[in-house]
């Protein structure tokens, strides 16, 4: 196996992007501090923009900072400082049987890692390092307006919903 | 780099946040795990993009980050409503449909 198909560089950015990721998502939620968790979703979901340039997905990779770093951690904030009295730890977070969750989720984890080893052991990503290049926006773009133009309709309605839907929620009457 | 990297990250990001939509009571740290799960099917979808030389998973991709942003309006509405009436968002609470 040549240097060049073992792609070094990216694959130690990948292992330390993905500790970075996955010690910022335990944070999230275990945490007991509800503006600090919000604050270690920014880590998570910057990793995920990384991430997403490695994967050569460049346009969405910005789309993730504009929209998740950018506007929903707004929201996030937003709707923490709106519904609590003080801002600062406390301890009752939890659920009463939270200790049910673990091992439910660790099962979830067991499932899947085995699937996902028994299904792509040892299948590379790509075939071929060189060929691996920028996704360009106007193939995307292209994707958007043809043949996904009818759920790109549908996503509009639901974006016109939700934001009509929100202003009725929360307006006082 | 190899596929199973990207979904084995994926599946651990999802577990986690399927543990805080568990384990959580306050609403608004439900909704942070809701985003977890989110992004980690955003990066398979990524994955399988590149693995098949289509630009299809860089479009669905797109189009879950509008759904988690349209999820998150509307669920933080509900939560700010739910606040105004109960002075509380504890999901241990709201028991009224229970049966």
């Amino acid at each position: 196996m040549l240097a060049a198909d073992l792609l070094v560089a990216q694959n130690i950015g990948f292992g330390i992007i993905a500790l970075l990721m996955v010690v910022g998502a335990l944070r999230v939620v275990t945490v007991n501090n509800v503006v600090h968790a919000a604050l270690w979703l920014v880590v998570v979901l910057s990793g995920a923009a990384a991430q997403y340039l490695l994967l050569s997905a460049e346009f969405v990779a910005i789309t993730q900072v504009l929209v998740y770093v950018g506007a929903v951690m707004v929201l996030f904030l937003f709707g923490t400082m709106l519904t609590r009295a003080r801002i600062g730890a406390e301890n009752d977070l939890n659920n009463k049987n939270w200790k049910i969750a673990i091992p439910v989720s660790l099962l979830m984890l067991g499932v899947m890692s085995w699937v996902i080893v028994d299904g792509f052991s040892d299948e590379k990503l790509i075939d071929n390092p060189g060929e691996m290049t920028q996704v360009p926006v106007q193939l995307i773009s292209d994707d958007i307006f043809g043949p996904y133009l009818l759920p790109f309709w549908a996503l509009s309605f639901v974006l016109l919903v939700a934001v009509i839907g929100a202003i009725v929620l929360a307006r006082k009457d | 780099m190899l596929t199973a990297q990207f979904l084995l990250l994926g599946a651990v990001l999802f577990c986690i946040g399927v543990y805080g939509v568990l384990a959580r009571k306050n609403a608004v740290m439900v909704l942070m795990s809701i985003e977890l799960i989110l992004n980690s099917v955003n990066l398979n979808l990524l994955a399988f993009s590149v693995r098949h030389g289509s630009v299809d998973g860089n479009t669905f991709a797109l189009y879950i980050i509008a759904i988690a942003a349209a999820e998150v309006g509307v669920g933080l509405a509900m939560v700010l409503l739910i606040y105004r009436n109960r002075r509380t968002i504890a999901l241990d609470d709201l028991s009224e449909m229970k049966g």
